[in-house]
């Protein structure tokens, strides 16, 4: 049986993770090669790494960052941000990663979406999207909108349709981060969640406001996403607490989620 | 050496990377010339089968790797794409493939379950090979598409997904697994290390 994923995400800022909540004020955390590695021999299913200022910067994504991550983990990993064209995916998934990530750009011009799943397969091509609850309206039948740069900037654009014609111009998976819930530690967004896995064939990926385990196994007994987000419960030294991955699937194990163990392999 | 074939839409550098941090040291091929003094050849998939075909015409590995691996023996490991094109035929692209292995390659049904099948999931190791691990356990996978052996001799791992499909298959010298064993942490580099420390026969 296929497990549910947990994914580590990781704000690179200069070949450091750092950590925001709703976009602001990032704070310092650790090497972004370090932590990774701590992450996967911890054994978290996944990795996504976002170079938050190389669009903003107008600098194409940390290659090298790319690279050494890929020297020492071995997991699977998403990078995302600065990537514009078709050869920036391509250096990316050379340099190592699995998949590379894509967001505003992918709103700007939805033809990267197609033309990336089919130079590198609609597995290496997640479409990531930050979404705001705006309330149903004939604009938005969803009562959620698309927001690009960094949350800033609004689109007018629906979030279910948005992520639906992702996934049919060739996205292989959907990656949604609820601007409202992103760090509140509150709980995932459950019924945005809903609407989302409702539409897709591909796998979602569910983002924002992951505090403590119960809101993953929340998340995976009331909605059918295949994979969740979690940084700030992991290692944001704004937390009174942390988790370990080992505790949270524990935790999930003993609610009857399936996932797939952490600890030591005797093969 | 170990050779890993190096192709547009390949992550032969995920290999390189997990090989190296065996221990071991491994060539990139991207020609015939580059297979002589194989004792290993590893395919790696990510993309399609006719892309990844393509690029074995283009790069005019068809017919060298048929002789090392068939006619030399060769110890070979297909991953992911790299053991879909092992079969005669997929259905993603109406693609001829290899045809090492009696078979076919089907997509999984859109209507059933999420495709791609994107994540761990578990194999169950069915038949002993100088390469099977210990115990079962759960490995990285990421296929919209997976390969129906005619032979059931051939299946080495079966992984439920809506029904069991072939995860990982076997005969003589060649080896494949659907999943990405450069890619499923712990077990996928044991399970890496088994098979580069095979010896021809």
């Amino acid at each position: 049986m296929l497990t549910k994923r947990l994914i580590a995400c990781f704000d690179i800022i200069g070949g450091r993770v750092t950590k925001a909540v709703q976009f602001q004020d990032n704070i310092d955390v650790a090497p972004a090669d370090e932590l990774a590695e701590k992450m996967y021999n911890a054994d978290v299913d996944e990795l996504i790494f976002y170079d938050v200022t190389a669009s903003a910067e107008k600098r194409p994504i940390d290659i090298e960052t790319v690279r050494r991550v890929a020297s020492r983990v071995f997991i699977p990993f998403t990078v995302g941000g600065g990537i514009k064209t078709l050869d920036d995916m391509y250096m990316a998934l050379k340099a190592g990663a699995e998949k590379v990530s894509i967001d505003s750009m992918a709103v700007r011009n939805p033809q990267i979406i197609s033309e990336g799943a089919k130079a590198f397969g609609s597995q290496c091509v997640v479409l990531s999207t930050q979404v705001k609850r705006v309330g149903k309206s004939a604009d938005f039948p969803s009562g959620y909108e698309v927001y690009i740069d960094g949350a800033r900037l609004a689109t007018g654009m629906d979030a279910v349709e948005w992520i639906k014609r992702g996934e049919d111009l060739g996205a292989g998976e959907i990656c949604l981060n609820s601007i409202d819930c992103d760090g509140t530690l509150a709980g995932y967004d459950i019924q945005l969640m809903q609407l989302a896995e409702a539409v897709l064939s591909v796998p979602l990926i569910a983002s924002g406001g992951a505090g403590k385990p119960e809101h993953l196994s929340d998340l995976f007994t009331q909605t059918d996403a295949g994979a969740a987000i979690i940084s700030s419960m992991l290692y944001s030294p704004r937390m009174s607490r942390n988790y370990t991955v080992a505790e949270i699937k524990k935790y999930l194990t003993e609610h009857n989620i399936p996932i797939r163990p952490g600890g030591s392999h005797e093969n | 050496m170990i050779k890993i074939i190096d192709y547009k839409a390949g992550n032969a550098p995920s290999v390189m990377h997990a090989i190296r941090h065996l221990g071991h040291s491994a060539d990139f091929a991207r020609s015939a010339a580059d297979l002589e003094g194989a004792t290993h050849i590893i395919l790696p998939g990510v993309g399609s089968a006719g892309a990844t075909m393509n690029s074995l015409r283009e790069l005019d590995l068809l017919a060298p790797l048929q002789s090392a691996v068939l006619e030399q023996g060769v110890l070979f490991l297909g991953i992911c794409v790299g053991m879909q094109v092992l079969f005669q035929h997929s259905e993603e692209e109406d693609t001829p493939c290899l045809g090492w292995l009696e078979g076919k390659v089907v997509k999984f049904d859109r209507g059933q379950v999420r495709v791609p099948q994107m994540g761990w999931n578990k194999v169950d190791f069915v038949k002993p090979t100088p390469c099977t691990p210990k115990s079962d356990d759960y490995f990285y996978f990421v296929n919209s598409y997976y390969a129906k052996p005619t032979d059931g001799e051939n299946i080495w791992g079966q992984t439920d997904y809506n029904g069991t499909f072939a995860s990982a298959v076997q005969k003589g010298n060649v080896y494949g697994t659907q999943f990405h064993v450069e890619k499923s942490g712990k077990a996928g580099l044991a399970l890496l290390e088994r098979f580069i420390c095979l010896q021809k026969d």
